[in-house]
């Protein structure tokens, strides 16, 4: 004990000089990760010819980009359909998640493991693969073609929702359920009023990657939402950028800060919930 | 009181049967076959199953609706030639995957998706193990603050960052020349040059996924109990012999799990690509989602990217199966 405890203590100044560089390091990889957003920032702060410009900061603040994004585009309408559609994908998805993972988690029925396979299987399948025969079920059966349910409805069926929740669903306490089931409890009760507040944190962590992976898709809006006038944000700061001439940098800088600060405020706000979603997945594997 | 009433019988009747038959289901099966009651006790099963049934039944109608129809009627799809325009499709057979196997643009985009791999990857995973480790310290002050900021870029819309690296990485008037022209770097053709503009994808990719990796090693290594480590000390490691002996092979399933989903992802990759590059300078950073995209929705060619979106599949598939092979072979 005493031998090692005194060299630790000779080293000293060189652990000293470790830990700074570890902090150089560090942050040097921090200003990487941020220069992005800064930059976002402070050219939309700019007009038009001082974003080509070599200066870093600008030199006349203003929030002009902001307004004649909100005024010359569809942006306000954009930012509110985007957060409708989130938010429907988000509270129905994971309650249908929650669902089938309770199903499959505390019950016993015929074909379960066989259904249970099919789902683990199709979660390897890119969405490439579904994209055209999608596209042409919204167009042609379900005429949902400049509509937001191709961007809710299909999403609800999401295999990965389910195995995550199963994967909470077991280690509900089974005495808790069969405790309420002889109270006089109906399933649903049981599901709704203990197993869903028992899950919460789980359900919060789920719903963040709803959230997210809804409010960034961008693949299959631009393939439904044809008309400008119905966009997602996303979709419409990308057709910002127009055919012709050079591309309207200023706009699509203000648009790209509309559309990041709500995911750094649900980010900030719960934190927890989002390490504990990206996480989650990878336990298995 | 409807429902309190309805909830009691339920439970009277499933409690029990619950209980007695969890412990032995095999006895059970095999005593109903042998004595020909198996219509009978498939109908008893799924009676007692309906509650898990009702609860998994949303879901999966839903999934077979939108994904297992989906995935079968592209099946279909490839062996014909389709426009999109109700009643005219054309059984072509395999035409579609004959005119694939050489179509030099799809091939393309599937090598471009690999060098696109393998130029962010390595080094993405190095340094997410790195900073994963580093972070875990106990001398490190600010720990989440630093695991915050390095995450953060992971949920960005990539329309929103393809377009900030975009405007960063201009040429002429961008903030990566002029930053290289105070060091007397001559300026670099990021987005105009095939090698440069690959390397600016994967650079985008970088800056996207390390904070994603580094938070699933993070949560691994802590799983790792510190005796192990103090042990190794003792012995004499010191901590890059532990790194690279302890650590890495402790958070080999992990590492395996990232590379997979990197994989997946890379050849996956849509949005980055359009918005940073377009696809181009001469196809160099196309992929093969932007190609399906392309047969489909701009030469209307639906049986062609179907065919097209099955042949990606399986390679992906196949290269996924042979790593893992190779992966657990060195295992052994």
């Amino acid at each position: 004990m005493n031998p090692s405890q005194s060299s630790i203590r000779k080293q000293n100044p060189m652990q000293h000089l470790v830990h700074g560089a570890i902090y150089v390091f560090i942050i040097a990889i921090c200003i990487f990760t941020m220069f992005p957003f800064v930059w976002m920032f402070l050219s939309s702060l700019k007009p038009l010819s001082e974003i080509f410009g070599q200066g870093i900061l600008p030199t006349n603040p203003s929030l002009d980009n902001f307004k004649r994004l909100f005024l010359e585009t569809p942006a306000l309408a954009a930012l509110i359909r985007s957060f409708i559609i989130a938010l429907t994908f988000t509270v129905f998805s994971v309650f249908f998640c929650a669902l089938g993972g309770y199903g499959f988690a505390k019950f016993h029925f015929p074909g379960k493991s066989a259904m249970f396979a099919v789902m683990l299987g199709t979660m390897t399948i890119p969405f490439a693969v579904t994209l055209v025969p999608l596209f042409v079920m919204m167009r042609n059966v379900f005429h949902w073609i400049d509509t937001p349910w191709p961007l809710i409805v299909p999403g609800l069926a999401n295999a990965f929702g389910i195995f995550f929740m199963r994967q909470y669903m077991v280690s509900v306490s089974d005495e808790m359920l069969d405790a309420a089931r002889i109270d006089g409890a109906s399933e649903l009760q049981i599901f709704l009023r203990l197993v869903l507040p028992t899950t919460t944190p789980a359900l919060a962590s789920l719903g963040i990657i709803f959230f997210m992976g809804s409010w960034n898709n961008f693949l299959f809006p631009t393939i439904i939402l044809r008309d400008p006038s119905n966009a997602t944000l996303p979709v419409l700061i990308a057709s910002l950028q127009g055919s012709a001439g050079r591309t309207p940098y200023d706009l699509i800088m203000a648009a790209s800060v509309v559309s990041t600060i709500p995911m750094l405020i649900v980010f900030v706000l719960l934190q927890r919930y989002f390490y504990a979603g990206i996480t989650a997945g990878s336990v298995k594997g | 009181m409807l429902s309190f009433q309805h909830g009691l019988n339920s439970s009277e009747s499933e409690t029990p049967l619950r209980n007695l038959e969890k412990p032995q289901p095999v006895a059970m099966s095999n005593d109903s076959t042998r004595l020909g009651l198996r219509q009978v006790s498939l109908g008893h099963r799924l009676w007692r199953g309906r509650w898990g049934l009702l609860f998994v039944a949303p879901f999966f109608l839903l999934f077979a609706v939108f994904s297992i129809y989906p995935i079968l009627f592209s099946i279909w799809l490839s062996f014909h030639e389709w426009n999109g325009v109700p009643g005219r499709e054309l059984a072509v057979g395999f035409e579609n995957f004959r005119f694939a196997l050489r179509d030099g643009l799809f091939w393309e985009s599937m090598t471009n998706a690999a060098l696109i791999f393998v130029l962010h990857l390595p080094l993405m995973l190095f340094l997410s193990l790195v900073l994963a480790v580093l972070l875990n310290q106990h001398f490190l002050k600010l720990q989440g603050l630093w695991r915050a900021l390095i995450f953060l870029p992971h949920l960005t819309s990539m329309v929103a960052a393809g377009f900030t690296f975009r405007l960063i990485l201009e040429k002429d008037s961008g903030f990566a020349n002029a930053a290289l022209g105070v060091l007397g770097i001559s300026p670099i053709p990021w987005l105009d040059d095939v090698w440069w503009a690959r390397i600016s994808v994967a650079l985008l990719l970088f800056w996207a996924w390390t904070g994603y990796q580094m938070v699933i090693f993070l949560s691994a290594l802590q799983t790792i109990p510190p005796e192990l480590n103090e042990a190794a000390m003792m012995d004499g490691a010191n901590r890059i012999q532990i790194f690279w002996h302890i650590t890495i092979p402790l958070l080999k399933p992990v590492i395996i799990f990232c590379f997979t989903v990197s994989v997946i992802g890379t050849f996956a990759l849509y949005t980055e690509t359009t918005i940073l590059t377009g696809g181009g300078p001469i196809h160099a950073t196309s992929t093969p989602t932007m190609e399906i995209f392309a047969n489909a929705f701009l030469n209307l060619k639906y049986g062609y990217a179907a065919a097209l979106s099955y042949i990606y599949f399986l390679i992906v598939v196949a290269a996924t199966l042979i790593q893992l092979r190779f992966t657990n072979r060195g295992d052994s």
